[in-house]
């Protein structure tokens, strides 16, 4: 008598039942390395290795990047804020730095939340309006932590640096040791206070380090000119050394000058 | 008003309701001067009809001008307690044609802001146009009053305000006809005019609103009781502006709120009658209501200078030879240009195109493209999200 064959390689392999024809008979994934165990192994010796911070708090985190910009930013540049969120850093800005303030804000709610605030937004997608910013329009043009979630980065990337004189990128920086922890000792994507989302709910379409940012500045000769980052609880100017280290960077861009600019 | 939107019951504040600015007297004033217009000609006396609502105050800084559209007036909001003529009717049962915006406690708020509103020339509700009498014959003007713009416009607001002594505006507010005039008086007296909020409306109509215009005005001017606008003592061509009514208000709305509002139904009955002259649906009796409420308080006319006023109006031509940002950079006011998702009278595109033109100026503005099925009418409609815009505007 011959048994039925099962519809799920792991059943048909407990089971010992005759695999179906479409999947292969023997174990394609090797199954009997035991490399969960190699791999606990080596990161329980990397752990040992690295210091025992703890993740920045919820309040440190609390837009960190605005501290250094508006240290940065000097009074009455003319500045562009993409994805303002509900433009605490535009309104501060505007008060405390007497800029000119456009910004620019997809989501209605917050749109509306800055405008509140006597912020300008154009509560548009980023897409519809970038291209109406002449060159050089503006001394800077911000991008605090949105860029992992545009289906378009780089178009985006591209204009800022052409409507702006420096441009402001931050992120969650994907490379830092506690998430690579996470997903290869968990095997599940890691959940952290600056990554508090699910898989099927996480804005984050572009999972990217500090590192792969770099990559893309250095072959598009985009030069960083100033980069900081948080590392439990504390802000600090980093390199690409800090790649492991940094939860969230903030990175100076400017555009390589043309030669008629040189 | 302009477009007939369908305020609810609960929006309707009487006057003696605590958010009403209550019993409103309409005002007049005969300007000093004489007016030269755009098109050539001079105007040798303007009357104005206006109103005014709150307090202005001992510094003159908290003036607010209010710009109607197409067939609106300068009654804002409040009720009229003496309304005369053709006007009388009407005036009876409903406020103000923005009563839901302006008022004590409303986002256009009387307690803070001296909101101003005048009639504008060549309407036929107090100002001075085609049937007021022409003091040289001591007959209606008819088509021997001159041409009148937007930009006319504009400077019979800023002479109005010479006459109130008020040196500056808070903001310059409208929909549709009226935001071509708010966004002329920015351009116009960028010194003066401190803040701008356009609803459904741009630097100039679309090609669609051009021929819209050409329709009505060609259904007026062939009406046989139309004789070269010279009717005033006669029957008056009002089938002509009936029909130009009935297609206007088409543009208004949108299909969505056609079947939203009426579907298909029938009028008063399941079943058809098969006749070519009744009338059948839901969605003609609608019309033909608009129509001959419309036809009773409006000056066909009027109609056709106020409509010429729109066709030619061009803020880029007129401010920038051709060039929209150049136009633009001219603007001083913190700027709310507003839109709404289904409006193909004045669409998000065309508003679009002047908040491009103020960011190429590099000229701060916000855009809020309104999720509506209402069509143009949507900015008289969509009462919370417009107060709510509004009222976040003028809070800062």
């Amino acid at each position: 008598m011959t048994k039925k064959p099962h519809d799920s390689i792991d059943q048909a392999i407990l089971e010992k039942a005759p695999v179906p024809d479409y999947l292969a008979a023997e174990d394609p994934f090797s199954r009997k390395l035991t490399c969960v165990d190699l791999i606990d192994q080596g990161l329980l010796e990397l752990l040992s290795s690295l210091p025992a911070d703890p993740p920045s708090s919820n309040e440190a985190r609390h837009r960190w990047q605005d501290r250094v910009i508006l240290n940065e930013i000097p009074p009455g540049s003319y500045v562009l804020d993409l994805g303002c969120g509900r433009g605490e850093l535009m309104s501060r800005l505007i008060n405390e730095m007497n800029v000119h303030g456009q910004a620019v804000e997809v989501d209605p709610e917050a749109a509306m939340a800055a405008m509140d605030l006597g912020v300008p937004v154009l509560n548009m997608d980023l897409s519809e309006i970038l291209g109406d910013f002449v060159d050089d329009g503006f001394d800077y043009v911000i991008l605090e932590s949105t860029i992992q979630t545009l289906k378009e980065p780089l178009r985006v990337l591209d204009e800022m640096l052409r409507v702006g004189k420096k441009s402001l990128v931050s992120f969650p920086n994907f490379g830092h040791w506690r998430l690579r922890l996470e997903l290869s000792t968990k095997g599940r994507m890691p959940v952290s206070p600056s990554l508090p989302y699910m898989w099927y709910n996480t804005p984050n379409i572009r999972v990217l380090t500090l590192s792969d940012f770099m990559d893309w500045a250095r072959e598009n000769k985009v030069n960083i000119s100033a980069a900081y980052g948080l590392n439990s609880g504390r802000i600090a100017p980093i390199t690409e050394k800090d790649n492991l280290l940094a939860e969230e960077v903030l990175l100076f861009l400017e555009r390589p000058k043309k030669v008629s600019e040189l | 008003m302009s477009v007939d939107g369908e305020i609810s019951s609960k929006d309707i504040h009487f006057a003696d309701h605590p958010n009403s600015v209550g019993m409103i007297t309409p005002q007049k004033v005969v300007l000093p001067d004489p007016m030269a217009l755009e098109a050539g000609g001079v105007l040798d006396r303007v009357e104005m009809e206006f109103e005014t609502y709150g307090r202005l105050t001992p510094a003159k800084d908290n003036a607010v001008l209010i710009c109607h559209a197409l067939t609106g007036d300068a009654h804002v909001a409040g009720w009229d307690p003496n309304p005369v003529g053709e006007l009388k009717q009407f005036r009876k049962t409903k406020p103000g044609w923005w009563d839901q915006m302006v008022g004590p406690g409303k986002a256009i708020d009387t307690n803070r802001f001296f909101v101003i509103c005048s009639n504008v020339l060549g309407s036929c509700y107090g100002t001075v146009g085609p049937s007021s009498i022409n003091p040289a014959t001591g007959r209606p003007w008819g088509l021997s009053f001159p041409v009148v713009t937007v930009s006319d416009w504009a400077n019979q607001q800023i002479e109005l305000l010479k006459t109130l002594g008020i040196e500056r505006l808070r903001a310059a507010i409208g929909g549709s006809m009226g935001g071509q005039m708010a966004l002329e008086m920015a351009l116009a007296r960028p010194e003066i005019t401190m803040g701008l909020i356009i609803l459904s409306a741009g630097h100039r109509v679309t090609n669609q609103g051009l021929a819209f215009n050409a329709v009505g005005r060609h259904a007026i001017i062939h009406d046989s009781n139309f004789r070269n606008g010279e009717y005033y003592e006669g029957p008056k061509p009002l089938s002509g502006l009936a029909a130009a009514r009935m297609m206007a208000q088409i543009t208004y709305l949108s299909e969505e709120s056609m079947v939203h509002k009426f579907g298909r139904r029938l009028r008063g009955k399941d079943t058809p009658d098969f006749t070519l002259t009744g009338i059948e649906f839901e969605m003609e009796s609608y019309l033909n209501h608009q129509a001959e409420s419309f036809v009773k308080r409006y000056d066909p006319n009027s109609y056709l200078y106020m409509t010429r006023a729109m066709d030619y109006y061009d803020a880029a031509l007129i401010w920038g030879q051709g060039d929209l940002a150049v136009t633009a950079g001219r603007i001083k006011a913190k700027t709310m240009v507003v839109s709404f998702s289904s409006d193909w009278l004045y669409p998000p595109e065309l508003c679009r195109q002047l908040v491009a033109a103020m960011c190429q100026a590099r000229r701060p503005v916000s855009y809020v493209n309104v999720p509506s099925r209402y069509g143009h009418d949507a900015f008289l409609v969509e009462t919370d999200a417009v107060r709510r815009l509004i009222g976040s505007f003028l809070k800062n």
